[in-house]
């Protein structure tokens, strides 16, 4: 039985956000009507909201319930599964991104994503977190310099590697790891960064660093967790959706979801009756 | 006993044996190989057998070869008289009495019931000869000049002498092999300008004129350098050593014939040893003398190693392309599927097939044409039309290609998809992923793949006889002649040596011990490519280590 106490774990919002009504401003990505299917089988169907700007966002639910698949439609690393067909819209600055001219690389540069498990490249930290820019061309010195120190400084990492930049990653723990992830996300400044259930592979002290980590992203970009711990998700996200089945069942602030949810369903889950 | 078997116990008997029964026969190999093959380099001592059949007498000197039992029946079938020996085998022995000019045959079988005596006296000299292999015999007199040396001095002055002689033969090698050979060289390049020229009706009067005055000031140059060659050769000629051979008589060998004197009877361990040092070096460094039974091995290993590192450089990245394509981009069907058993099928086609592949596509229809397109003033001589170093190492390198396809992509495929992904998430196209990525850490796999390349090509021999292997080739394949490198000659191969000198020479005996030595030295230089290939993989691995393995 999971009992979690709102007015300890709830970060403080000062704005109630109206989700079903945001203004264009207020919104960072809008899915409209999205079906997800794996050959045959739906793995996701008619889903539709809106995510706000600024904000983290957490996706919660059972095992299998396409909350990560949903994470990956938005920037698009569904594409590398051969059997996935996609149905519907996801709107980024009022393009949707499955439309043909979107260039996929440049979208996913706008678009970061950190995954389950650490996978730093077999290079040294710094040319880790240098890799977006490299692949951009940028080939100045001072330019990556800075970079390199304002993304490690901006994971929470810098103290603990500017001594040994040029060592191999491999070197680094598996918190640590994830955290050089995150900083070679946010090195080519997305917008939003999706984040794949980025501490079930981690202890709790660094899933605590993490954690911290995330409260302080949202004040520069916009921040979709996935997450199987639902303490987790109460204590990061400014809101919470609840999927299930492939389906959305409910989507509101993260006090709202977890003290008065709507749906049986999701009081069910919230209480630890499924899941 | 079913206690026994239901325990396990014999098939931890039956898995240890087999890989006992393995690393028997693998280490026997090696030690028989490596015994017989470097034994040959050790000075062996002299002997000298009295000898009585019948009612002659006779002085047989030389080194103990071999002995074996023989049924008396057999040596009287060859009408062989045993007179008054009783008993079923005879020991005979094979003698090399060198000598090649003065006996038969300069291996001999003796009879042990015809010894009377046998000693190995000291002062018995070996000669190594450049022509007609060894010499034994006392040395009567040394001949300096003209003029007969003081008894007491003869051998440290005829050491002296060889080495001087020696000198002056390498002296003369190296102007014949220098400054000569590269006049000759371009005396050739010279003519086929001019043949160029007047195929593209360019030629006048006076570039004829032209090439004329060039061609003069070559031949004057080069009859400076000959008058310089003979001078060596005619100092070389100087000296002559007088030596008494086993039927007694006396025999003149001129010093400039001959490499080395040596007293076998007479040294003590540590000369031998460093004789049996000296001898080695000489074998891996010099060229080969006497249709390839005595003298080094070196323009084998060169050709060896140069052309398997020629195969490296084409193979790997063919072999890499085709296994990224093959992995990463060609739709995952049937016809994909069919590719790669057809890829794995090729290392199954016998060698030789490849042989007659590479001489009919590269040799004649590749090579052809490049002499047709760039070379027509060599016609018809072939430049490239003709079996040469570049197409045996293309040959084996389709030879070896699938062993890199398939080991590449073994390589590729175990790369996690989480690496992948995170590349791709920062907006990295797939064939940025690729190439920062995905083959620097297949970069081991890619090395096992052309370990086991240079594993197989190092000890193909048939395919090359069809494409570019000769018995002897009289210029390597790199020298200080522009270009440097000539990827159109031939070249020898320590494979192709082995069987030259084993079934092609014409002393079978005097082969054989090289025979060891080569296949040892073959085996070495190929324990020294993996070697060295091993060592880069493991740095490699080592690089890349991935944490989630």
């Amino acid at each position: 039985m999971i009992t979690v106490a709102p007015e300890m774990n709830q970060p403080a919002t000062s704005l109630q956000l109206d989700l079903e009504n945001l203004s264009a401003e207020q919104t960072a990505l809008e899915i409209k009507d999205l079906d997800l299917y794996y050959g045959d089988k739906q793995a996701l169907s008619n889903i539709s909201m809106k995510i706000p700007k600024g904000q983290v966002t957490a996706f919660i639910g059972p095992s299998g319930c396409g909350k990560s698949t949903l994470l990956r439609c938005i920037n698009r690393m569904n594409d590398l599964v051969d059997t996935c067909r996609i149905d519907g819209q996801i709107l980024l600055h009022n393009q949707n991104i499955y439309d043909k001219s979107v260039d996929v690389a440049a979208l996913r540069r706008n678009v970061g994503m950190v995954f389950q498990r650490p996978n730093p490249f077999p290079k040294s930290i710094y040319e880790n977190v240098v890799y977006g820019l490299r692949l951009q061309g940028i080939k100045d010195k001072r330019k990556l310099d800075e970079v390199v120190e304002a993304s490690l400084r901006g994971a929470a990492l810098w103290d603990e590697v500017k001594d040994r930049l040029h060592d191999s990653a491999f070197g680094l723990s598996g918190g640590q790891q994830q955290r050089l992830v995150i900083a070679r996300a946010i090195a080519i400044e997305p917008e939003v960064l999706l984040l794949d259930e980025p501490t079930s592979a981690l202890d709790p002290i660094s899933t605590l660093v993490i954690e911290e980590l995330i409260n302080d992203l949202k004040n520069k970009y916009t921040v979709v967790i996935v997450t199987h711990n639902m303490q987790q998700a109460a204590r990061v996200s400014d809101q919470t959706a609840f999927m299930y089945m492939g389906e959305l069942i409910e989507y509101s602030d993260t006090n709202t979801l977890f003290t008065t949810p709507k749906k049986k369903k999701t009081e069910d889950y919230i209480t630890g009756r499924y899941g | 006993m079913k206690q026994w078997f239901k325990s396990g116990s014999p098939w931890i008997w039956m898995t240890g044996g087999a890989v006992s029964i393995s690393l028997i026969s693998v280490i026997g190999l090696l030690a028989m190989i490596a015994g017989r093959g470097l034994g040959f380099f050790w000075p062996a001592e002299v002997t000298q057998f009295e000898m009585h059949r019948g009612d002659v007498k006779e002085t047989v000197i030389g080194e103990i070869y071999d002995r074996e039992m023989v049924p008396v029946e057999r040596l009287k079938a060859a009408n062989i008289d045993l007179h008054g020996f009783t008993g079923d085998e005879v020991e005979r022995l094979l003698i090399k009495t060198g000598n090649r000019e003065y006996v038969d045959l300069d291996f001999r079988w003796i009879l042990a019931t015809d010894i009377v005596e046998q000693s190995t006296p000291s002062q018995l000299a070996v000669f190594e000869r450049s022509k007609n292999g060894n010499f034994y015999g006392y040395i009567e007199s040394v001949i300096k000049d003209g003029k007969a040396v003081e008894e007491s001095q003869k051998l440290t002055v005829l050491d002296e002498l060889v080495e001087r002689a020696v000198e002056l033969n390498e002296s003369a090698l190296d102007l014949q092999n220098g400054p000569i050979g590269h006049i000759n060289y371009d005396l050739e390049r010279l003519r086929l300008k001019e043949k160029a020229l007047d195929l593209k009706g360019e030629l006048t009067h006076e570039k004829v004129a032209e090439f004329e005055a060039e061609r003069k000031a070559y031949r004057e140059q080069y009859l400076v350098l000959e008058k310089e060659l003979f001078k060596f050769r005619d100092a070389a000629k100087r000296d002559q050593v007088i030596v008494k051979d086993m039927r007694g008589e006396l025999v003149t060998i001129p010093l400039y014939q001959v490499l080395d004197v040596t007293l076998p009877n007479d040294m003590g361990l540590l000369a031998k040893v460093g004789h049996y040092f000296k001898q080695v070096g000489k074998f891996v460094s010099d060229d080969p003398r006497e249709a390839n039974t005595e003298g080094g091995v070196f323009p084998a290993i060169f050709g060896t190693v140069f052309m398997v590192m020629l195969m490296a450089v084409i193979v790997t990245p063919f072999g890499v392309v085709a296994a990224i394509y093959l992995h990463e981009y060609a739709a995952k069907n049937s016809i994909t599927k069919m590719i790669r058993i057809a890829v794995i099928n090729l290392a199954g086609v016998p060698s030789i097939v490849y042989g007659v592949f590479g001489l009919g596509f590269f040799v004649y229809m590749l090579g052809g044409s490049i002499d047709q397109l760039f070379y027509p003033e060599a016609l018809p001589g072939p430049t490239f039309g003709t079996p040469g170093v570049i197409w045996s190492a293309l040959t084996l390198a389709i030879l070896t290609l699938p062993v890199v396809i398939v080991s590449t992509e073994e390589g590729l495929s175990r790369i996690p998809s989480s690496v992948r992904q995170g590349s791709l998430a920062l907006g990295a196209t797939k064939a940025e992923t690729i190439w920062r990525i995905i083959v620097p850490m297949a970069s081991p796999a890619i090395m096992t793949g052309l370990i086991l390349a240079v594993a197989r090509a190092a000890g193909e021999v048939a395919p090359l006889m069809l494409v570019g292997v000769v018995k002897m080739a009289p210029t390597l394949p790199v020298d200080m002649n522009f270009p440097f490198v000539h990827l159109d000659r031939k070249f020898m191969h320590l494979g192709f040596h082995i069987y030259d000198v084993g079934f092609q020479s014409p002393n079978v005996e005097a082969a054989r011990p090289l025979v060891y030595a080569t296949a040892f030295l073959l085996v070495a230089v190929i324990v020294a490519l993996n070697i060295t290939a091993i060592g880069i993989r493991n740095h490699l691995r080592e690089k890349f280590r991935s944490l989630e393995h």
